[in-house]
């Protein structure tokens, strides 16, 4: 049997948990349910004439190809952010795991950029990759690569995937090389002696077992793709060229604060917000518990 | 400019010791979106005009971005809490003009205060972009600018060009392009800043061909697009062509381009006349032209203005209105308007003031700085070049960018871009008036 922990005094405790509860109140539930109000009206930017209509802005958002080909771009674009980011970091994780001189020198190197603000991260690829001026477009230029993310939407797809990638890797990278020590030694050097070669013991013996942080992580780095980087792609793309690197996310800023259309910019950040409870909930339901943290 | 030294000084003097009777002064907020050089005088025609009296006092507010600034300006409107004058860009003009509970028309403050608003003293294209169908002038025309040819004299020397005969017409404009381009003057012959302002907004009034129904929207909301007539069609067209080998290279959807032709990599320029003071201050020799007009067209008619004018928000006490009105009237004067032309590269915005920067050996130190006058003061503007004029004109300008991206990466032709665009953008304003 648990003991229970009972509070003597009964006020006590909602007295201590009432200035988080407060922030919770106020900054999420108030604008989450204003929002799902606005989502069902159409009004001018000024709010001098508006107009309750139900579903009428989820049923235009859902129709219009432009949304769609946001999903479509989100998908292609976190998927691509995750992959990048955990491959690279893993590699690092792995080789930085082998090193045995300045280790954590390293270590603290490679977790810098997650320090990186998403805009400033932004403008630092911004810089390297542009076409007339950046010091990388000038040497792919040079290896005959024609590099124009301005126009070509490969271009620019590569440019913010790169540069969202690029600031998540540390973090992928913390949790790999915590992950890689609590790999026990003695199954790693049984497999030596019995003449598997490091390849081999990587993926047979230590990928498997990284398994559950590769969850997590992926979990982890959908969402970052999907909500935290909006600075990434403002600062770069813009969102264009056309509509190539137009995210859910930017649609929504898009929509709301340049093209003032508030109804429907609602309407989207309320699919947005049923996409995020969905998400924790499978974090939570499915992955949380198998985490192993080192 | 002598006198307006000497205000300066006897402002700060008269700001240090009057900050008592500043208290009892009726106070007066501007949310504005100037930086650097630009936010010097706004800041400077601010506290000249608190020192000149004692009634009121103007308080300038930086609010970011011009986007950003209108967007604080509505969500400051809907909490009740607006400020007085607001600067809007020209694009956010039709946002304002529908919101008509949230704006009481400048023309109305003016006349409130006792004050005769003579429409006949301003410049004729500046004040019909910003009055209602029936001539009441809605806001205060503040910074106007208007497009011109920027162009790198050493590279026009290079390629073999007439240095001091800058292109007048497109066709022109491409052939000098080709001709940087195959001499080796430059990479790239042409670029441009703002596509839609400069080549749909503009090209529309230049050559005075309909850009909407409705007056391009000045005479009604209701506005169809008309922007794939074929002279359009074939201007960009040659554009789309000449992208293709790097002729004409694209440097984004706003003022972007201006970076190619400061760095000597493209020829020729068509950009803001605002843009100039980063043109003078890169050091760079360079010439200016007016904008280029079609040869197959019936122009050169007349440039709209850009640029941005300020709003008097609605639902504040006689007093406050009192001091914007005596605000504007300090705003007329030809000196001010002469510092601000002067300093900014911005327009003047009355006559007497362009007449007073004429007399004076300005334009004579300056070469190219009347080009935007004259171009916008040519010719009484007809009905397809007083402006445009959209409830929604930021949204149809992203899609017209989305559609000549997808031109200019050689995904469509011109026809199918100006197509999509007049579709889609036919359906967004319907949208947007349909609230």
């Amino acid at each position: 049997m648990t003991p229970r922990v009972v509070f003597p005094n009964r006020i006590l405790p909602y007295l201590l948990l009432a200035p988080q509860l407060a922030i919770t109140l106020v900054f999420f539930y108030l604008p989450a349910v204003q929002a799902l109000y606005q989502s069902m009206l159409r009004e001018d930017p000024f709010g001098l004439r508006s107009r309750f209509v139900w579903f009428a802005n989820f049923r235009k958002v859902l129709a219009d190809p432009a949304y769609l080909n946001a999903l479509h771009v989100t998908v292609v674009f976190s998927v691509a952010t995750a992959v990048v980011a955990m491959g690279v970091a893993l590699l690092l994780a792995v080789m930085a795991d082998k090193v045995v001189r300045s280790r954590g020198l390293y270590r603290t190197l490679l977790i810098w950029p997650y320090a990186v603000a998403p805009a400033i991260a932004g403008m630092l690829f911004l810089f390297m990759f542009n076409p007339s001026i950046g010091t990388l477009a000038v040497l792919l230029r040079k290896a005959g690569i024609s590099w124009d993310p301005l126009l070509n939407s490969t271009d620019a797809m590569v440019l913010v995937v790169t540069a969202a990638a690029w600031k998540q890797i540390s973090y992928n990278f913390l949790f790999f090389v915590a992950g890689l020590q609590a790999i026990p030694k003695s199954l790693i050097e049984a497999a030596a002696i019995d003449g598997a070669r490091e390849v081999k013991r990587f993926w047979t013996i230590v990928f498997p077992l990284l398994a559950p942080t590769t969850f997590f992580l992926l979990v982890i780095n959908t969402t970052y793709a999907f909500f935290d980087t909006f600075g990434i792609i403002h600062a770069v793309t813009g969102g264009g060229p056309g509509k190539a690197t137009e995210t859910l996310v930017y649609k929504v800023y898009n929509d709301g604060f340049v093209n003032l259309i508030l109804g429907e910019s609602a309407a989207q950040s309320v699919i947005l917000m049923i996409i995020v409870i969905a998400l924790t909930a499978i974090q939570f339901r499915y992955v949380e518990r198998k985490v192993h943290y080192g | 400019m002598k006198i307006l030294g000497i205000a300066a000084g006897f402002a700060t003097a008269l700001t240090l010791c009057s900050s008592a009777s500043a208290l009892a002064a009726t106070q007066i907020s501007w949310w504005h979106a100037m930086t650097g050089a630009n936010a010097e005088v706004v800041e400077k025609i601010a506290g000249d005009f608190n020192a000149s009296q004692s009634d009121y006092e103007v308080v300038p507010v930086f609010k970011g971005t011009y986007p950003e600034t209108l967007n604080a300006g509505i969500a400051a409107f809907r909490a009740g809490q607006a400020p007085d004058i607001i600067q809007v860009f020209d694009v956010g003009t039709g946002v304002m003009m529908a919101a008509e509970g949230a704006i009481r028309p400048v023309a109305e403050v003016l006349e409130g205060a006792g004050l005769k608003f003579d429409k006949s003293q301003y410049l004729p294209g500046i004040v019909a972009y910003y009055s209602k169908p029936d001539g009441t002038m809605l806001s205060f025309p503040y910074n106007s600018s208007s497009p011109i040819l920027y162009y790198n004299k050493d590279v026009f020397e290079k390629a073999g060009l007439d240095v001091n005969n800058p292109p007048k017409t497109w066709g022109e404009v491409f052939e000098a392009a080709k001709k940087i381009r195959t001499s080796g003057a430059a990479a790239c012959g042409y670029t441009s800043t703002w596509l839609t302002w400069i080549h749909l907004e503009n090209f529309a009034a230049w050559n005075n061909i309909s850009y909407g129904t409705n007056e391009n929207g000045l005479a009604g909301g209701d506005v169809e697009l008309k922007i794939n007539a074929p002279l359009y069609v074939n201007h960009f067209q040659a554009i789309a062509d000449l992208a293709k080998d790097g002729t004409f290279k694209y440097g984004g959807r706003t003022s972007e381009a201006k970076q190619l032709f400061l760095a000597g990599e493209c020829g020729i320029l068509t950009e803001s006349s605002g843009g100039l003071g980063d043109i003078v201050k890169s050091g760079m020799n360079y010439g200016i032209g007016q904008l280029p007009y079609d040869e197959n067209g019936v122009g050169p008619q007349n440039t709209t203005p850009g640029g941005a004018s300020l709003w008097v928000m609605a639902g504040k006490s006689d007093e406050q209105y009192k001091g914007v009105a005596a605000f504007f009237n300090y705003l007329s004067q030809t000196d001010v308007q002469q510092f601000l032309h002067e300093q900014s590269g911005y327009l003047p915005v009355t006559l007497a003031a362009y007449e007073a920067t004429k007399g004076s050996d300005f334009y004579e130190k300056n070469p190219g700085r009347e080009t935007p006058i004259l171009q916008m003061m040519g010719k009484a503007p007809t009905e397809n070049s007083k402006g445009v004029r959209l409830a929604n004109l930021p949204q149809v300008r992203d899609i017209q960018n989305e559609e000549f991206e997808k031109m200019l990466a050689g995904q469509q032709t011109a026809q199918q871009a100006l197509d999509a665009a007049v579709q889609r953008g036919n359906a967004a304003i319907k949208d947007a008036i349909g609230n």
